[in-house]
């Protein structure tokens, strides 16, 4: 081993604690850049794999009901590979535990074989004997939730009569990785059930005997779906279609493509932000050592050393320190990503997940490391190599101040020797010290936008569930009611305002942009469930027009006063053009409202709706949904507790999840950038401190000097960290926004105390550590070196 | 002299040793002397011979590995730290051979930096003056020479009205004649002010300066001899 590296090993020993001080925020930098992208190739992965492996329908093509001749018709389409029909239905089961029962999904799985298309996968028992009436499988999610064995059996409601079945196997399905309740955006694993069964059994209990009323396609690999969504519409339109959809619109589809494209952005969005915070810190470190080697430089070049073997000495240092960082942090990546990606297999119940590590991210974030370390490094020793070596070596040549500021009588009085030193280092070095400023306003930036992140999540439920939606609980009907219904529902003890909605299946259209929606038709000035502003205000319904939801908007590309042509898919299912109204903000999907009076007029079927939102007096409730529940023409009443509930486990436990992980790491990073400027300044001060000590000034006394640049350079970065975390807020909300929710950007006073109260405590800390070096500097070594 | 003499310091088998096993370094073997006050004392020796290792203890810089050193009667090497901060705030002054001023502070304010934690300290343009920097005192470190960087150490020392001053080779990084100059000043602090001053040094001809001349080897005293007659600072021949 050359001298040199003798050299590099020893000085590595030496730095121990700030190297490795430098190498972690490398690594925190690096980790989650692999992770986020390790994590989203994964999910990306498994979703493609469990898609092809299960055949999901390509498309899907509900209508009321259709004889199985009409496949036939709908198989010599263009471009279809292969077309199946089914029956789905909907059933109550009758849970011990449930208030309200549980609307089940019933589908339909053939007579005979495996399902060609759609099929489930067996996560427990078997699959359902042919020619046995009442074997079910049950989806997995839902037995987990209500612990519900094979071999058990369960309770529903067909026709008013109750049937039992036996569970011989729980299964889940690519058709409901994300389980929500018809009518609802949000999953639920406790009230979303889905029960498979013998095609010919739900035949008889929907009476479809010999029909299906959804048909589901799979096409060729270059089909042209949209040409064939046209068609499928044209033939099943006599038999009721509801308008054929890609498995882009599927719900499950939507949420989870939306779930996994927000971990894609804020993969996109945080690392680097991450990791140029980490870069830039080495930047400002590297180059800071290096300028305190700047002696020994002199000295090798005295010697004889040429300035490329010194150089690649350094930049030896340099590497080792940067590469030790980025390589623990890809390790860490690896694992975190496998971490991360087991809790989001749970959430989006697959059934395996296909890790994949992200090799690009590695290699990038490996090469960002060395190449922000190798230019913070190489700035720094081209300077220094451009000295002669008696100059490099000769320190005792005092740092030139004679430009610094002079104080005044006034000044004199204000600050002490001391103090006037902190300012004077300050001002001589402005780069330095706001590149430390920056530095840890960046750190800083960080956390407030992590913390502001989950008040904005907190936010956007309590608008959820506060101001949008007002209701106590939304009861549904089997079917359409007449209005009279509120009257006698309102009667019900305990209940205090009812207020009816009508929900009507029907496709959006501007040119060639559709969407598939539910229209609400609601009461002029809604109380439960409500439009709003931007500002979160009630807007009322008008009269004429239709209200979209700013997202919907944004997707069909129309404003206020522009025209829509709406195809209702219900009743007489009238197309016509309609203006748009108004444009509601909302956070969580994207409704349509009318007026139901309107609505109604449209459909001319009379005064009917779908169902009320109801407010209770929360004492009877008990009562109340007892009363519900025995009502024959209500099918299912979802609470909104349950669903706030819900909503809240999702912002916890999915993406949401990240941004725990997220704040973590930026306040490590904090302390990693506040701490080696600690240490940075307490290199470059040491002898000024021997100096202070030697002519009987206390550790203390001394300490200020060199805390107190800290404090200053810490103070200032506070206000410019909570600026930056402002903006950056804004990023990371739209990040986390999907088509599905929205998170508003809430920066709060919490934030912004939160995140300084960390930069602070790391301050304190980092401090408290450097404290004890200055308490254990030896004054005769440091007075006497050169 | 008449009377009982006071001493400034008295050490008794001061040891100092660095390291351990094979390392180890013995600085100090032992070392016993009593140096009077108000005096102008000459460590002399090669290197690592011990003397700055004495003048770093009985400066409160550093702490014998056992024995024990009184100034003016009380045990220095008993102090803790808090003691022995203000031991050097109050009591003693130093000289370094690499001048240890702040590059922040202009002459002027590193001179203050003393007066403004010392008890009774002299004004610090006072101080400046003594050593003949009056017109030099604002400005800062960075453009000033050697000589007048060791006179604002100088000053800065003595500043506090220190008891005793140390010089650790202060004229070790001049030339002879700027040497010379700072010699002088020494001598003035000591004839007019009666510091005792205690000056470490490689140059054999500073000797001739002192009241007495402390000869070092090998981790201890070799002799010890009083000059009969003190020559001036520019009698000496370098």
């Amino acid at each position: 081993m050359s001298s040199l590296d003798r050299k590099l090993f020893r000085d590595l020993r030496r730095m121990k604690w700030q190297a490795i001080a430098i190498g972690l925020v490398m690594a925190l930098g690096v980790m989650v850049l692999v992770m986020m992208d390790g994590l989203v190739v994964s999910l990306e992965e498994t979703k493609k794999s469990y898609y092809e492996d299960y055949k999901l329908a390509d498309i899907f093509a509900p209508t009321q009901a259709a004889q199985s001749q009409v496949l036939v018709e709908l198989a010599k389409i263009d471009g279809v590979e292969n077309v199946q029909g089914r029956v789905r239905g909907s059933i109550l089961i009758d849970m011990p535990n449930s208030k309200t029962g549980v609307l089940a999904q019933a589908l339909s799985l053939p007579n005979q074989g495996k399902a060609q298309i759609n099929d489930v996968f067996l996560s427990a028992g078997r699959m359902i004997a042919p020619d046995v009436a009442n074997e079910i499988l049950l989806l997995n999610s839902f037995a987990d939730a209500h612990n519900i064995k094979v071999g058990e059996a369960i309770t529903a409601i067909i026709g008013g009569q109750k049937q039992q079945f036996n569970v011989v196997g729980v299964a889940q399905a690519p058709e409901f990785l994300f389980a929500a309740m018809p009518g609802e955006l949000l999953p639920d694993d406790t009230r979303f059930a889905v029960i498979w069964m013998q095609q010919r059994y739900l035949e008889d209990i929907t009476g479809l005997a010999g029909k299906f009323n959804e048909a589901i396609f799979l096409l060729d690999d270059d089909a042209d779906t949209t040409n064939i969504l046209t068609k499928i519409d044209d033939i099943l339109d006599p038999h009721g279609g509801y308008g054929a959809y890609g498995v882009e619109d599927l719900v499950s589809n939507r949420f989870i493509s939306e779930e996994i494209k927000g971990a894609k952005a804020s993969a996109q969005a945080l690392p680097p932000l991450f990791l140029g915070i980490a870069a830039f810190l080495i930047f400002i470190v590297i180059s800071r050592i290096i300028q305190a080697e700047r002696q020994q430089i002199g000295l090798l070049k005295a010697f004889g050393y040429s300035s490329a073997e010194i150089g690649r000495h350094y930049l030896k240092f340099i590497i080792i320190i940067a590469l030790g960082g980025a390589i623990l942090g890809s390790v860490a990546g690896v694992y975190g990503g496998l971490e991360l990606a087991g809790v989001y297999q749970i959430y989006y119940k697959f059934p395996f997940l296909e890790f994949r590590v992200d090799y690009q991210a590695i290699f990038i974030g490996n090469l960002v490391s060395v190449v922000a370390a190798t230019i913070g490094g190489s700035y720094i020793l081209k300077n220094i190599f451009k000295l002669n070596p008696a100059v490099a070596m000769h320190a005792a040549t005092p740092p030139d101040f004679s430009k610094s500021i002079r104080f005044g009588s006034w000044a004199k009085r204000l600050f002490n020797q001391p103090s006037r030193m902190i300012i004077r280092t300050l001002l001589r070095h402005p780069i330095r010290a706001l590149g430390a400023m920056i530095a840890i306003a960046s750190g800083m930036s960080l956390s407030v936008a992590m913390i502001s992140l989950m008040a904005s999540f907190d936010k956007s439920i309590e608008m959820s569930f506060e101001v949008i939606d007002r209701s106590d609980a939304m009861v549904n009907f089997v079917q359409p009611m007449p209005i009279d219904v509120v009257a006698e529902l309102s009667k019900i003890a305990g209940i205090e305002l009812v207020e009816p909605f009508r929900a009507v299946p029907a496709i959006l259209q501007n040119g060639q942009l559709t969407h598939k929606s539910l229209i609400s038709g609601l009461v002029a000035a809604p109380e439960l469930n409500r439009a709003v502003n931007v500002e979160f205000e009630a807007i009322p319904i008008v009269e004429t027009g239709i209200i979209l939801a700013s997202a919907l908007a944004e997707k069909l590309q129309v404003g206020v006063g522009d025209d829509l042509t709406l195809k209702i898919r219900s009743g007489a299912r009238p197309t016509l053009n309609i203006k748009v109204a108004a444009i509601t903000e909302t956070l969580v999907g994207s409704p349509v409202y009318m007026r139901l009076a309107s609505l109604n007029k449209i459909l001319d079927q009379g005064e009917l709706i779908s169902g009320v939102y109801i407010k209770m007096d929360k004492s009877q409730q008990a009562a109340i949904y007892d009363e519900l529940k025995s009502t024959p023409y209500i099918l299912a009443v979802s609470i909104t507790a349950d669903a706030k509930a819900a909503f809240k486990k999702i912002m916890d436990t999915g993406a949401g999840a990240v941004r725990y992980v997220m704040a973590i790491i930026a306040f490590v990073i904090t302390f990693g950038i506040v701490f080696n400027s600690a240490k940075i300044a307490f290199a470059e001060g040491g002898r000024d401190l021997a100096c202070l000590r030697s002519i009987g000034y206390t550790k203390g006394e001394a300490a200020y000097v060199l805390l107190g640049e800290l404090a200053i350079v810490t103070l200032v970065s506070l206000p410019i960290g909570c600026v930056l975390g402002y903006y950056l807020s804004f990023a990371t909300a739209t990040a986390f926004s999907t088509d599905l929710y929205k998170i508003p950007a809430e920066v709060n006073f919490e934030s912004f105390f939160l995140a300084s109260l960390a930069v602070v405590v790391a301050t304190i800390v980092s401090g408290w550590l450097v404290k004890r070096n200055i308490d254990k500097i030896d004054l005769v070594s440091v007075l006497k070196s050169e | 002299m008449s009377g009982e003499t006071k001493f400034a310091f008295r050490t008794e088998n001061l040891v100092k040793t660095y390291g351990q096993g094979d390392g180890q370094v013995d600085a100090l073997r032992g070392v016993n002397v009593e140096i009077p006050a108000k005096e102008f004392v000459v460590l002399l020796g090669p290197s690592g011979s011990g003397k700055s290792t004495l003048l770093n203890i009985l400066g409160g810089l550093d702490k014998p590995t056992s024995g024990k050193v009184y100034f003016n009667d009380i045990e220095v090497s008993a102090m803790k730290d808090k003691a022995m901060t203000k031991y050097r705030r109050h009591n003693v002054g130093f000289i370094f051979q690499q001048y240890n001023l702040l590059p922040s502070l202009t002459a002027l304010e590193n001179v203050e930096l003393v007066t403004e934690i010392a008890k009774q300290p002299l004004p610090a343009k006072q101080a400046l003056e003594m050593v003949g920097l009056t017109d030099r005192m604002n400005h800062f470190p960075s453009q000033m020479s050697g000589g007048e960087l060791q006179r604002v150490a100088i000053a800065r020392a003595i500043a506090k009205q220190p008891s005793v001053l140390f010089c650790d080779e202060p004229t070790g990084a001049l030339d002879s004649q700027t040497g010379r100059t700072i010699l002088n000043i020494l001598q003035d602090i000591n004839e007019n002010l009666g510091t005792s001053i205690i000056i470490v040094t490689h140059a054999v001809a500073t000797a001739a300066m002192a009241d007495r001349v402390i000869n070092f080897a090998d981790g201890n005293i070799v002799d010890i001899r009083t000059n009969a007659h003190k020559a001036k600072a520019d009698e000496i021949e370098w």
